[in-house]
């Protein structure tokens, strides 16, 4: 539980084993006993869930003011009290005796089989039926089986033989997730965890049940067999995939990652993570590694070339008027790198991180309320409502949902969701879901009422919608609210305080601003920085279309995230370009010099989350491959003009000396809303969003996960289904000039004039397919 | 005077510091007792002879020898190993190294859920402790008498498990292959099979 320091909570003393103890009032007996270091052993015990005292495993002997309980009492669901004397195990023989028997008849129906379980060495049922069990067992009946493994859903396997019954899986779906697809059926000694025939476990968090089962009954499929916990080297990592920003351990043998867990963060992710942080991270192996440079020759065709070619090749195309692609999922020092790179090795703040639709207002938005934004997990925990702008917390920052639904569940937080089609997450936080026009948010934004201690979460999404931002702010400004912009990849928030963007410097300094230039200008040794303000990446690309800019730095892109991937690829075939990559991919086909540099697990450094707090990690994996600044700084020293960033320890450092700036900033932008799209028949406004599990490149060899992906279907109104005499199931047809996509048809809340679909999902392409993804109008027919 | 004695520091030692004793040297024996140490060795020669001939013949070691390893197989020829790594574990010297894997229906090494699919061990670092044949649970790693391990390079000393798994002797089929019928890992470990049944040959 969140230590809510407003709050003066009573104290209680009582004796646990002849020690007094002070404890705040409402604790319980078993968490009392753990602050003077008793271990009382347990299995459903968990602090973040609601006590169940299912497995009766922690018994102990109590007294409150000279009464003692008849019999030995479960400590995990009784409260503290003044008065009251515990005896655990260690002084009580009633006690070590009733937990022995307990330990006993646990294990009277558990299989021996530690030697073929993927728990055995880490298991709490190994370790206490050595700490507090019987030497020998009395019972030499035949135990019960069952039908081995069952598979829940595609990436989480049940041996129910092995289940103690202790309800932690059941009770974190329900409770932590919302998902309560998995739950105990029959009763006594049939009791077992099971899932409804139709519908598997696909919960986006499955993978923490797995984590939390005290037995091995719930293992991973893809971790089935793989290894023993002490092959296991384990490097305490943060996530790449969402700005949550989840503390992560990476376990690897012999150079190979084979499984990740939730780290343990009160202030983040608490012990928590999503299914894709978890298991997804075999891209990694899973493509075909870059491992030496490659340089385009004058046939066009790609040849192996050693560093030094590569690099001079390199240096040679940028030095005729480069501008700087990094994707949001650069590290928070390498986009330092770029960024830097840019201004001192390029000589232009043609720099953006934004590999994806954007807009001009989103940049001054960032700028004025983003890059200094102070918003943080814990207002989410104090707020009094939460109003979701553009953002889809679910799929697109997990642990934000995790954070609102653990308010809702307490508290009844209330949740305003403004969109055009309802979603699961909102049905789940029974949020207030402001239905309008994909395109229209902003009106119905500046209609909300809020008080000081809300806040306000708005997506990254947002840019699609003009005046959405501007709006948002507005309604900041109005109310007093907190704001915080949620992106959806891990690099973004470091990527723009690095300054990978074109109006800002590093620590929030605006370009245009002389004061902010010397400032870095002094810091990076040079005499002056470029002044004007840089082009974002929309400019960019059409400015290489019509001959304006001749080279492009390109780090961790993919052409088919962004607005016009035809534009996108056309500038790639045009301008000479340089590719940093750890795989060959869209980017790499059309490059001129391709540079192969370190994944993730393979270097450290560190992400900013949306809060913009820093989550460092170190390198799992031992490699050769190198850092991308660091292979920038071998093209700035080429190109004679060095930023000095040999190590991102060195990176670290100077960005720790840069200091927040306290000049003025920039102004809130101030964008009025496009009108509303007039459809008309068949027309529809389209509206999307990426989902969690979907095609990402960050997702690729990882199948039983992708297993659990929601079913990808176009969502439209019970009006259009109608008038289009559609119903469930039946395919439809989504196009518009550029091409179509067919889905299956599913009638929800969704605005009438709107069609929804998957943005990046299996046969649900939309910006490969339709070029567009959201407030464009197309045509909805049956198919 | 003070009460205890400085000990002497390094430096301070030189050689002159130690004694010399003096060897004797004496001058060659007389023929006598030149003969008489002769006579040890003529008479040696009508004794019985403790060695062998090695490697030309071998004796057999003692029943118990701790020597070179075997996976052993079941006798329809199916895997003991699960590959549960407990070996691994129990090794002293860090010799050994497995990887499980699952078993399918259309790839059975070895009965029940799990075999081990990578069966390494080092003979470069084996101290022939026998620890993991105690803690093998399914007797699938056993010692042979076997010792003769030399070889010329490092990377040979590194035993597969092709060379580890004992031979198919009469009855026994190659996995991968099926359980033999209606019958469970548990039938396997009570070593209730004692030939491969007729339809195991259909194997994939």
């Amino acid at each position: 539980m969140t230590p809510d320091t407003d709050v003066i909570v009573e104290q209680i003393t009582l004796v646990i084993d002849g020690f007094e103890v002070t404890v705040p009032k409402g604790t319980l007996v078993i968490r009392a006993a753990e602050k003077l270091g008793i271990q009382i052993p347990r299995f459903c015990d968990h602090p973040l869930l609601d006590p169940v005292g299912a497995c009766r495993q922690c018994l102990v002997d109590i007294e409150i003011n000279g009464r003692a309980f008849p019999k030995p009492q479960a400590s995990c669901t009784i409260p503290v009290e003044p008065g009251m004397i515990v005896k655990t195990q260690l002084t009580s023989p009633v006690a070590d005796k009733a937990q022995k028997g307990v330990m006993e008849l646990l294990l009277a129906n558990h299989p021996l089989d530690c030697p073929v379980c993927d728990k055995g060495g880490e298991c709490p049922l190994q370790n206490q039926a050595m700490s507090n069990g019987n030497p020998e067992m009395r019972l030499d009946g035949v135990k019960r089986t069952f039908e081995k493994p069952v598979a829940i859903s595609s990436s989480v396997l049940l041996d129910r033989e092995r289940c103690v019954l202790c309800a932690r899986c059941t009770r974190f779906s329900d409770q932590i997730a919302s998902d309560p697809f998995i739950t105990l059926n029959e009763r006594g000694a049939l009791q077992q965890v099971g899932i409804y025939e139709e519908d598997p476990f696909k919960s986006y968090f499955s993978g923490n049940t797995v984590q939390i089962c005290p037995v091995g009954a719930l293992t991973g499929t893809s971790y089935r067999f793989r290894a023993r916990p002490f092959d296991l080297v384990s490097t305490p990592s943060a996530c790449e995939h969402c700005a949550s920003g989840c503390d992560l351990r990476t376990d690897v043998r012999r150079g190979k990652t084979l499984r990740r867990l939730a780290g343990d963060d009160a202030e983040v992710n608490e012990e928590w993570n999503c299914d894709k942080g978890r298991w997804a991270f075999k891209y990694v192996t899973a493509t075909d590694r870059l491992t030496v440079p490659q340089v385009r020759n004058e046939n066009g065709e790609l040849v192996t070339a050693s560093w030094p070619e590569a690099i001079a090749a390199a240096a040679a195309g940028l030095s005729r008027g480069a501008a700087v692609l990094v994707g949001g999922r650069a590290t928070y020092e390498d986009a330092y790198g770029y960024s830097k790179f840019a201004r001192v090795a390029l000589g232009t703040n043609d720099i953006d991180f934004r590999s994806r639709t954007s807009s001009d207002e989103e940049r001054e938005f960032l700028a004025a309320r983003v890059v200094n934004s102070t918003t943080t997990y814990r207002d989410i925990d104090k707020a009094d409502q939460v109003l979701l702008v553009g953002f889809e917390p679910e799929e697109e920052s997990p642990i934000v949902f995790l954070r609102i639904n653990k308010q809702f569940k307490k508290r009844a937080l209330k949740v305003t969701s403004i969109g055009s089609k309802e979603s699961i997450a909102v049905e789940k936080l029974s949020a207030n879901f402001v239905c309008v026009q994909p395109g229209q948010e902003a009106a119905a934004v500046a209609t909300q009422e809020l008080t000081a201690k809300s806040v306000i979460l708005v997506g990254e999404r947002a840019a699609e919608s003009a005046g959405l931002l501007s709006a948002t702010a507005a309604l900041a400004d109005r109310t007093g609210a907190k704001l915080a912009w949620i992106p959806r990849r891990a690099g973004e928030r470091g990527a723009l305080a690095a300054g990978a963007i074109g109006n800002l410097l590093p620590g929030g300094r605006p370009v245009a601003d002389a004061a902010a230039r010397v400032d870095i200008a002094s810091l990076w040794n040079v005499d002056s920085l470029p002044s004007e303000i840089g082009r974002s990446a929309d400019q960019i690309v059409s400015d290489i279309n019509s001959g304006k800019i001749s080279a492009l730095l390109v780090g961790g892109v993919d052409p088919l995230d962004g607005p016009n991937p035809d534009a996108t690829v056309a500038a790639l075939e045009k301008a000479f370009v340089v590719s940093l990559e750890i795989a060959n991919s869209e980017v790499t086909k059309y490059a001129d010099v391709i540079l192969p540099v370190a994944a993730i697990t393979e270097k450290s450094g560190s992400f900013l989350n949306w809060e913009g707090r820093a989550r460092a990690f170190e390198t799992a994996v031992d490699s050769l491959n190198r850092s991308d600044l660091r292979i920038l700084s071998m093209i700035a020293d080429e190109l004679g003009h060095s930023i000095s960033l040999g190590t991102v320890a060195n990176a670290a450092k100077e960005i720790a000396s840069i200091g927040n700036w306290d000049g003025a900033t920039i102004s809130t932008p101030n964008v009025s809303a496009a009108s509303a799209h007039s459809v008309s028949g068949d027309q529809a406004v389209l509206t999307s969003w990426r989902r969690l599990l979907d095609l990402g490149t960050l997702q690729k060899g990882e199948e039983n996960l992708a297993g659990t992906a929601r079913r990808t279907v176009a969502v439209i109104s019970p009006k259009r289904a109608a008038a289009l005499g559609v119903v469930d199931g039946q395919l439809l047809k989504i196009s518009n000039s550029n091409g179509w996509v067919m889905l299956p048809a599913l009638v929800e809340n969704i605005h009438d004039d709107a069609v929804w679909a998957p943005r990046n999902s299996a046969g649900s392409q939309l910006l490969a397919n339709l070029g567009v993804a959201h407030n464009s109008v197309v045509t909805v027919v049956k198919a | 005077m003070s009460e205890h004695i400085e000990p002497m520091k390094k430096k301070e030692i030189s050689v002159n510091d130690v004694e010399f004793a003096q060897i004797e040297q004496n001058g060659p024996k007389n023929l006598f007792t030149q003969m008489q140490g002769f006579w040890v060795t003529f008479a040696t020669m009508f004794k019985k002879v403790n060695t062998v001939n090695y490697p030309e013949v071998k004796e057999p070691t003692a029943e118990r020898f701790h020597g070179r390893h075997q996976l052993n197989r079941y006798d329809d020829g199916l895997e003991k190993c699960i590959g549960c790594e407990l070996c691994a574990w129990a090794c002293p010297a860090d010799a050994i190294f497995v990887e499980g894997a699952a078993n399918t229906d259309e790839h059975r090494m070895s009965p029940g859920e799990r075999y081990g699919r990578v069966y390494q061990i080092n003979y470069l670092r084996c101290i022939f402790c026998g620890l993991c044949i105690e803690a093998c649970p399914t007797r699938a790693l056993t010692m042979t008498n076997e010792y003769e391990l030399a070889d010329e390079t490092r990377a040979k000393l590194i035993f597969e498990k092709d060379d580890l798994l004992a031979p198919l002797r009469a009855g026994m089929l190659m996995p991968p292959h099926p359980m033999y019928p209606n019958t469970t890992d548990t039938n396997y470990y009570k070593n209730e099979i004692k030939s491969s049944h007729p339809s195991q040959e259909v194997s994939n």
